[in-house]
C-alpha cells in the first residue's frame, strides 16, 4: 500500500500534464466529475501562464470521475490530454461512453487504440498516482489549486 | 477534548441499520472515531466520499473508520445510499449528542459536534485526537495517515 502521509506537493515533473509556458506556474488537483471544477476550468484554463493539471477523481461522489480521467489519460497517448479534458468541461451532461466516442472521433484520434488505452492498468495507476499525491499534499477537495507548489484556492463554506 | 492517553468513554449507539454497536465491541481492534455535523451537509459530505476512496490504505493499518454524528439511523442510511460509501455510521441521537460530549466535540449553541477525529487503540484508550478548527473545515486523509505513521 502507498504512503499517504503528508508531503510536500511534487513540483512539476515530466510524467505531468501541463499545458501554457513559463516558470512554475498553478498546479490544479481537479475531478472530471466535479461542476465546480468545470466552473473554475473555463477561468483556470484561460489564464496566462503554465497550469498543471492533476487527476483527483473521487469516485463515491462522482461515479463517472474514474472513467472520465482514464479517457482523458487515453486522449493524452494521441496528444491530445487537454482538447479532452476541456471538452469534458465544456460539456458534462454528456459524459456515457458514446458521448465518449464521438470526443474521440471529433478530436480526430483513434477510436479503437482510445478503447484499448482506457483501460490498461498503467492508465489507472497513473491517475492513482496523482490522487495519492493529492491526498499527501492535504487536498481534501476539488478543486485545489497550488501556485509554486503552495495551496491558493480552496471553496470555504459554513459545514 | 478528550486528551490522548485516557480511557475512551463506552458508549451503545445505533448503527444505520438500527442495530446496537458499542466502543467494547471494537477491543482488541484499533478505531478511528469520525465525529462531524450533520448527515447531508456539503462538508459532511465530501469528508465521507474522500475517506472511502483511501479506505482500502486506512484498513492495511489495521484500523476501522466509525462515523458519529446527532442524526438519526435512518438519516445514517440515507446518506450512506446517496453517497454510495459503506462506512458505519453510529447516530448520537438521544440523548442527542451525548458520546460527543463525552469526547469534548460537542458544539454548544450549534447542536452537534464538531469535525473531530479520535483514534481509539486496542485496549480502549485514546491514542490520538483531532479537532478542526472549525466545522467547515474537514481534515485531509493525510492528517489520519500521519497518526497512524
Amino acid at each position: 500500500m502507498a504512503d499517504l502521509s503528508s508531503a510536500p506537493v511534487p513540483p512539476v515533473g515530466p510524467d505531468d500534464h501541463v499545458r501554457g509556458e513559463g516558470e512554475e506556474g498553478l498546479i490544479v488537483y481537479a475531478d472530471l466529475g466535479c461542476p465546480r471544477c468545470a466552473a473554475a476550468w473555463a477561468g483556470l484554463a484561460a489564464r496566462p501562464g503554465r497550469i498543471t493539471f492533476r487527476h483527483f477523481p473521487v469516485a463515491s461522489k462522482h461515479p463517472r470521475s474514474p472513467i472520465l480521467h482514464a479517457a482523458a489519460e487515453a486522449a493524452g497517448a494521441q496528444g491530445e490530454f487537454f482538447a479532452m479534458v476541456d471538452s469534458i468541461y465544456a460539456d458534462r451532461g454528456h459524459v456515457d461512453d458514446p458521448h465518449l466516442w464521438e470526443r474521440v472521433r471529433s478530436l480526430g484520434l483513434d477510436l479503437e487504440r482510445f478503447e484499448r488505452d482506457r483501460r490498461t492498468a498503467a492508465v489507472a495507476e497513473r491517475v492513482r498516482r496523482d490522487f495519492q499525491s493529492g491526498i499527501r499534499a492535504g487536498v481534501a477537495g476539488t478543486p485545489a489549486v497550488f501556485d509554486a507548489c503552495t495551496l491558493v484556492a480552496v471553496r470555504e463554506r459554513e459545514f | 477534548m478528550i486528551a490522548a492517553g485516557t480511557p475512551a468513554p463506552d458508549f451503545t449507539l445505533r448503527d444505520q441499520d438500527g442495530e446496537k454497536v458499542s466502543l467494547s465491541d471494537y477491543r482488541g481492534r484499533k478505531l478511528l472515531l469520525v465525529f462531524y455535523p450533520g448527515d447531508f451537509s456539503p462538508v459532511c459530505g465530501d469528508q465521507f466520499s474522500l475517506y472511502q476512496e483511501v479506505k482500502p490504505e486506512i484498513a492495511a493499518k489495521g484500523i476501522e473508520l466509525v462515523g458519529i454524528s446527532v442524526d438519526s439511523f435512518f438519516a445514517h442510511k440515507a446518506f450512506q445510499e446517496k453517497l454510495g460509501f459503506d462506512t458505519t455510521l453510529l447516530s448520537d441521537f438521544e440523548p442527542k449528542g451525548e458520546v460527543a460530549r463525552a469526547y469534548g466535540s460537542y458544539l454548544d449553541g450549534l447542536g452537534f459536534a464538531n469535525r473531530t477525529l479520535v483514534l481509539v487503540d486496542e485496549d480502549g484508550t485514546v491514542a490520538w485526537t483531532y479537532e478542526s478548527p472549525n466545522p467547515g473545515e474537514f481534515p485531509g486523509a493525510n492528517v489520519i495517515f500521519d497518526a497512524l505513521a
